[in-house]
């Protein structure tokens, strides 16, 4: 119908008026389009709703149960909900959210890494692409497999590695360990560290293969030999896309609930060594402690996963900043 | 291979002295000979200790002879090269393992009756029952979410591809991006926000709520990518001809790239069905089979697994890796065919 008006109707009778054409170019003169658009502005608004929503209710719950809280809610070591008054504090969860990340990042990074380099430098072609699909896969893998996976499996042959820490490097005082059930911080950070390799393997590897070819052949005709074309050209340009990746993983590790929840045995006090119990995380505190709160209880671990929330948000904030500046500098420099 | 086409020059052109092919094989052997000398001699009982001395005798062997032969750069880009070999077989090991267990141990209760049973009758500590009501809670549960989070997620990458402009779309890119973000357990502690002020019981609606709010990102992303791939002569070609901007995204924009924006939809499926979390504070678990998610506690599959983990006992521990076997096949399967159609489809 529209077609045949606008075809049969030549326009230089009546130009339209400018105001009109600039409605026309806008494209939302017809009622089916503004219907659509509205459609699909709206949904946009609403995903902006839903997240201030987030943070509007979180915050009002999360008040209620600071208000109520008889002890420091940052610094007391204690979460005793049940209590009247309620004593509770994340200094605890704190601790053992940032120390498990920390060793999670620490073995992850270097290792996914190397695995990306593995993938696109070192690896035979025919190798290489049905790894890095299949490495694309385990990164689906459910993280309650990966707890259930960590806590029957790999928590048991841990009890090798304690026993060979503490014999040699138990002098520290951070690695010393008291024949305990191997459920403890390094424990929750080697798994950790498994379950987040998948994602920073896959980041890092299409980073890697973005790099002009002509770096690396560069470097290669200067006589370099392959470690050294690696470290001139490739790690350099891939530097803001590893450290964007490593971010996303910590978030992947800041926010991981089942996994932590099947590993780790709490311990609300904080002790130097990670092979001893002590500390917990705030997504393992409140999928352990839910069953028993009431609700002052859950308004307490909804003001713990508010911290959370924040800490997460910071994470990617800081990760989409670096990307977004590595894509102004290689727009400048491909 | 650059390696390999300089090793391959006669003596007296422009490369140095290299080392023969087989050396790398040779320091293996000799070293993890050393190792076993070592092991045996020390009396050392764990063969993971013997390995950790062969890799160190490899490495340090590596780069003494090849300093010596081929000089010290020669030397390093060795050892580099055997890290990044190390590195990879070590990351191997768990996730081979993983796969592995899940696999083997699911096997062993993994049957028709298995799927087709609830937990209604049985104790935690007995064997037999099954996975029925918890395949149904998750089924409808995750189906729910996406009912939801879908439409929401397409319209609102339509939006920023095809309308997008200015502040608005800015501030949704941007929260798009915070939101891929959230813990699961965050969202699901959003919504028990709600449902304490609102004083409702855990219900399987509520953990769709949840899981929707996990899946809407994932999709605006990866349909945003799609749309974008559209070339820009479709839109303009249909434009001409006088059809309403409206009806080219529905009916060009959105056919073109329905196959990529299949593939996002499916792996953002696959994420959110095996998300625990959310639905442990919001639909809370449930032994017997409810099929309505509106009313009443329901069961899922990931909560399953975790439940019968926490219950303790072999008869449980088989459970759980059934179900798990049954969980990962689930999203493997999700995974698979959507790469697939999105190889099928793909814009050429």
């Amino acid at each position: 119908m529209d077609i045949t008006t606008t075809t049969d109707v030549p326009p230089p009778a009546s130009p339209p008026s400018l105001t009109e054409r600039k409605r026309a170019a806008r494209g939302a003169t017809r009622p089916g389009d503004r219907i659509f658009l509205g459609l699909s502005r709206g949904s946009g608004i609403l995903l902006l709703v839903i997240m201030a929503a987030i943070a509007v209710f979180l915050t009002y719950r999360a008040s209620l149960a600071i208000s109520r809280d008889h002890g420091n809610f940052l610094t007391t070591f204690e979460w005793n909900t049940n209590l009247n008054p309620p004593v509770f504090g994340i200094a605890v969860l704190a601790f053992g959210t940032i120390v498990s990340s920390v060793i999670a990042m620490a073995i992850a990074v270097p290792v996914a890494v190397a695995i990306a380099l593995f993938l696109t430098h070192y690896a035979p072609r025919r190798l290489s692409g049905p790894i890095a699909y299949v490495i694309d896969l385990l990164a689906a893998v459910p993280s309650i497999v990966y707890g259930l996976w960590g806590a029957l499996i790999l928590v048991p042959h841990l009890r090798g590695l304690y026993g060979w820490l503490d014999t040699y490097f138990g002098w520290t005082g951070i690695l010393s360990w008291e024949e305990g059930a191997p459920r403890t911080m390094l424990a929750v950070g080697i798994l950790l560290a498994i379950m987040i390799l998948p994602i920073i393997t896959n980041v890092s590897r299409e980073v890697f293969r973005q790099v002009p070819r002509m770096h690396e052949e560069a470097a290669l005709a200067l006589g370099a030999t392959r470690w050294e074309v690696i470290r001139m050209s490739v790690l350099p340009f891939g530097r803001s896309g590893v450290i964007s990746a490593s971010m996303l993983g910590l978030g992947r590790a800041l926010g991981e609930t089942m996994a932590v929840a099947t590993v780790l045995s709490p311990d609300y006090d904080i002790h130097a060594s990670l092979l001893n119990p002590g500390g917990g995380t705030f997504a393992q505190n409140i999928a352990g402690k839910f069953g028993e709160a009431s609700e002052q209880g859950r308004d307490a671990l909804i003001a713990s996963g508010l911290v959370l929330f924040v800490i997460t948000l910071l994470v990617n904030g800081a990760a989409r900043a670096i990307i977004a500046r590595r894509k102004e500098y290689s727009g400048a420099n491909a | 291979m650059s390696t390999a086409a300089v090793t391959d020059k006669r003596p007296g052109s422009l490369s140095g002295a290299r080392l023969p092919k087989w050396s790398p094989w040779a320091i293996a052997a000799g070293s993890v000979a050393v190792a076993v000398g070592i092991g045996l001699g020390a009396g050392l009982g764990s063969k993971v200790q013997w390995g950790l001395i062969a890799a160190i005798l490899f490495v340090l062997g590596t780069y003494g002879i090849t300093a010596r032969v081929e000089g010290r750069r020669q030397a390093k880009d060795r050892v580099a090269t055997s890290l990044v070999w190390v590195a990879f077989l070590l990351a191997v090991v768990p996730l081979v393992s993983l796969v592995w267990t899940t696999v083997s141990r699911g096997v062993k209760v993994l049957d028709v009756h298995f799927l087709t049973h609830s937990m209604g009758i049985v104790a935690d500590t007995e064997t037999g029952g099954g996975i029925y009501h918890a395949i149904v809670g998750s089924l409808e549960q995750v189906g729910l979410a996406t009912l939801m989070g879908a439409p929401i997620g397409v319209l609102t990458a339509v939006y920023l591809v095809e309308y997008g402009r200015g502040r608005l779309a800015q501030a949704v890119t941007f929260f798009v991006d915070v939101m891929t973000g959230i813990p699961s357990i965050v969202a699901g502690l959003f919504i028990l926000s709600l449902m304490l002020i609102l004083e409702l019981d855990p219900f399987g609606f509520a953990g769709s709520l949840a899981l929707a709010i996990l899946m809407m990102p994932v999709v605006v992303r990866s349909t945003e990518e799609m749309l974008k791939l559209v070339p820009n002569e479709l839109r303009e070609a249909s434009l001409a001809l006088g059809v309403p901007k409206w009806r080219t995204i529905l009916k060009v924009v959105l056919p073109t790239s329905l196959g990529g924006i299949t593939t996002g939809v499916m792996l953002a499926i696959a994420r959110i069905a095996g998300e625990t979390a959310p639905v442990l504070l919001l639909v809370f678990g449930n032994p017997f089979i409810n099929t309505n998610p509106f009313d009443g506690a329901q069961a899922s599959l990931p909560l399953y697994i975790y439940q019968q983990y926490a219950a303790g006992g072999d008869a449980a521990y088989d459970r759980a890796w059934a179900a798990s076997l049954t969980l990962i096949a689930f999203v493997m399967i999700l995974n698979l065919v959507a790469r697939g159609i999105a190889r099928w489809k793909a814009p050429r």
